[in-house]
């Protein structure tokens, strides 16, 4: 669970986020909001990225932000990133595997490949494990990039627009796979998302942005449905 | 809530479950390729070879390795340094240094070289904590600068008195292996250490060093999501370097034996450049290719009666050729060419042997 409070970010004079509360439940919440309203900014506070003028991030009953970023991974937190991040120069495996390595009690390159193997199988990526990221297509890739998110053990799980560019047939099983996500590995999932189809398939409950600051929260279909939830979007894109 | 209806994605393929990762096609290539130039370097070239070649030989090997520290540096984290040959001439002084003034074995000389390099070196590095690409490369060589200037009037240690230990009228050389006295036993030395180099490289570009390094040439943020620490990881890469360009070093003050600061000039540290990146910098064998470009072109130019300027020009055509052409350098071009030339020479064979308007007739 995870508890945001005034949460405020700056950038000279945007203000990418403007006071945000919010609560995420356990399981897979929604995070949706229109282009520039902040959602990525909010992912990169979590990751540590940025830094917030004012706020607080409570995960689990933890302070979130006085971790140093690279120390949140081994807290558990991952993330997946807009632009598709996974390591071309790596294999399949390795790029998986190497979410561990950083990760104390992982235990050794054997039991690690065969976690990321376990994860590569979980988000149903078929090729041999020992290709090269920078050989695959880009759904494989978006897929390698879901695997690293949830290899191991991870807490929280951010997954920044996922299905960007996918076709729909790829984005139902990207879909399959992150509705399992808290059940298969016990971690909180976030997802950002302009895909309305998919946010209402794997999120219960959503929260909206709109230049910073939060407009709505609740059930996921309540919120689509809201008034001013669909005003915020008009003009840029209607929720499904 | 979660598994709402649909039944997970396709199951696992049997073939991911079979234990550890095999060696791939181009693995074993790579192995046969080693057996083979060990082979010829420990076995077949010095018996061959007159003294000049093997000593040109010699600095190819230590040079490989010197090559070797830029490659990883740039191939693997993205790092560019203008200041390895001052890092080279900084382990050949301490060496020298350590050579002359203790008695310890060659082995220990040479490690601990390497240890003390790789402090040295690392400070070197310190800028890239904070500044990327042509800035760092401008400090790294200003840093290079400030190197040679310092070892124009310190020298090298000679077995003259005093921590400088140089004397103007001493003679003596700096010490080699008492099983590596002659110029071919030294040959063979020099590339057994470097192969233990290369190996140490493999090592590290194979593990955990190598893939936080592949994420944080591609992507700070990425790498940094996954839990690398980028400053420590960043540090390391110098360390290594630096550390593999001491041993360089002081295998050549071995192999030179007498060493003078102007075979350092900072320029150099350019033509490690161009050579390094003509090798290509995302293959280790680049930076064999890097070395032999470095010591034995400019020999094989002088045996022909060629000016030593042609270097440079072929040099620079050599980098336009990368920078257009073939990123990957020859390390990549060299065996996409043997494979088309392979499958020219198929073609040419099979067309040989049947009529030459067969499966016209099918279009
Ligand atoms: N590093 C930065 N410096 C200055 N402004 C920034 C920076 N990063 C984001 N912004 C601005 O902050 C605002 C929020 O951006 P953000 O990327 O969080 O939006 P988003 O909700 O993820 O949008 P999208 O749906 O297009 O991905 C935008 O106006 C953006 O231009
Ligand atoms: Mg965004």
């Amino acid at each position: 669970m995870m508890e945001i409070e005034g949460l405020t970010v700056r950038f000279g004079g945007v203000v990418p986020l403007d006071g945000v509360t919010v609560r995420f439940e356990a399981g897979t919440c929604g995070l949706i909001g229109p282009n520039g309203a902040g959602k990525t900014t909010f992912f990169n506070v979590l990751s540590g990225f940025v830094a917030p003028v004012a706020g607080s991030v409570k995960a689990f009953g933890e302070d979130l932000l006085a971790l140093a970023h690279f120390r949140r991974a081994r807290w558990g937190l991952r993330r997946t990133f807009q632009t598709e991040q996974a390591i071309e120069e790596l294999s399949v495996v390795d790029n998986v595997a190497m979410m561990l390595e950083h990760v104390p009690g992982s235990g050794n390159a054997a039991a690690r490949r065969e976690a990321a193997i376990e994860a590569i199988e979980f988000v149903g990526i078929d090729v041999d494990p020992d290709t090269k990221v920078g050989t695959l297509p880009a759904r494989d890739r978006r897929l390698v990039e879901v695997a690293r998110a949830v290899v191991g053990k991870p807490r929280l799980v951010l997954l920044d627009e996922p299905a960007a560019g996918l076709p729909d047939e790829e984005t139902e099983h990207l879909g399959q796979v992150i509705r399992r996500i808290p059940e298969a590995t016990g971690a909180q999932v976030i997802l950002v998302e302009h895909d309305m189809t998919l946010v209402g398939a794997c999120c219960e409950t959503t929260a909206v942005l709109d230049f910073g600051k939060l407009i709505a929260s609740g059930p996921t279909d309540e919120v689509l449905r809201d008034e001013q939830v669909i005003k915020a979007y008009l003009g840029t894109e209607e929720p499904a | 809530m979660g598994a709402v209806g649909t039944t997970p994605a396709p199951a696992a393929p049997s073939k991911l479950r079979s234990g550890g990762r095999r060696l791939q096609p181009n693995e074993i290539r790579g192995l046969i390729a080693i057996a083979i130039l060990l082979v010829v370097s420990l076995a077949i070239l010095p018996a061959i070879l007159s003294v000049y070649w093997v000593t040109v030989l010699t600095a190819v090997a230590y040079i490989s390795v010197t090559a070797l520290g830029l490659n990883l540096l740039m191939g693997r984290v993205g790092l560019v340094s203008l200041g390895q040959i001052a890092v080279l001439a900084m382990g050949a002084w301490i060496f020298s240094k350590l050579s002359f003034s203790t008695s310890l074995p060659y082995p220990i000389v040479l490690v601990l070289t390497g240890l003390i390099t790789m402090i040295l070196g690392t400070l070197v590095g310190l800028p890239a904590l904070r500044l990327s690409g042509l800035y760092l490369a401008l400090i790294t060589l200003m840093l290079a600068g400030a190197i040679t200037i310092a070892l124009r009037t310190m020298q090298f240690p000679n077995g003259g008195p005093g921590f400088l230990g140089n004397d103007p009228n001493s003679s003596a050389a700096v010490r080699r292996p008492a099983i590596a006295m002659s110029d071919p036993a030294f040959f063979r030395y020099t590339v057994i250490v470097c192969l233990v180099m290369f190996l140490i490289a493999l090592w590290h570009v194979r593990g955990k060093p190598g893939h936080a390094w592949a994420a944080i040439r591609q992507s700070e943020p990425a790498a940094l999501a996954a839990g690398v620490n980028i400053t420590l990881y960043k540090l390391w890469a110098f360390a290594l370097a630096s550390f593999m360009t001491g041993v360089a070093g002081g295998l050549m003050a071995s192999d030179v034996g007498r060493l003078y600061a102007i075979s350092f000039p900072t320029d150099k540290s350019i033509v490690l450049l161009a050579v390094v990146l003509m090798g290509g910098i995302y293959s280790l064998w680049g930076a064999v290719i890097a070395g032999a470009f470095y010591s034995l072109l400019p020999a094989l130019l002088d045996d022909w009666g060629l000016p030593a300027d042609l270097l440079t020009i072929l040099f620079g055509v050599g980098i336009i050729q990368v920078l257009l052409t073939a990123p990957g350098g020859l390390a990549q071009q060299f065996p996409r060419d043997m494979r088309n030339l392979g499958r020219l020479i198929m073609r040419l064979a099979r067309r040989g042997s049947s009529p030459p308007d067969d499966g016209r007739a099918a279009a």
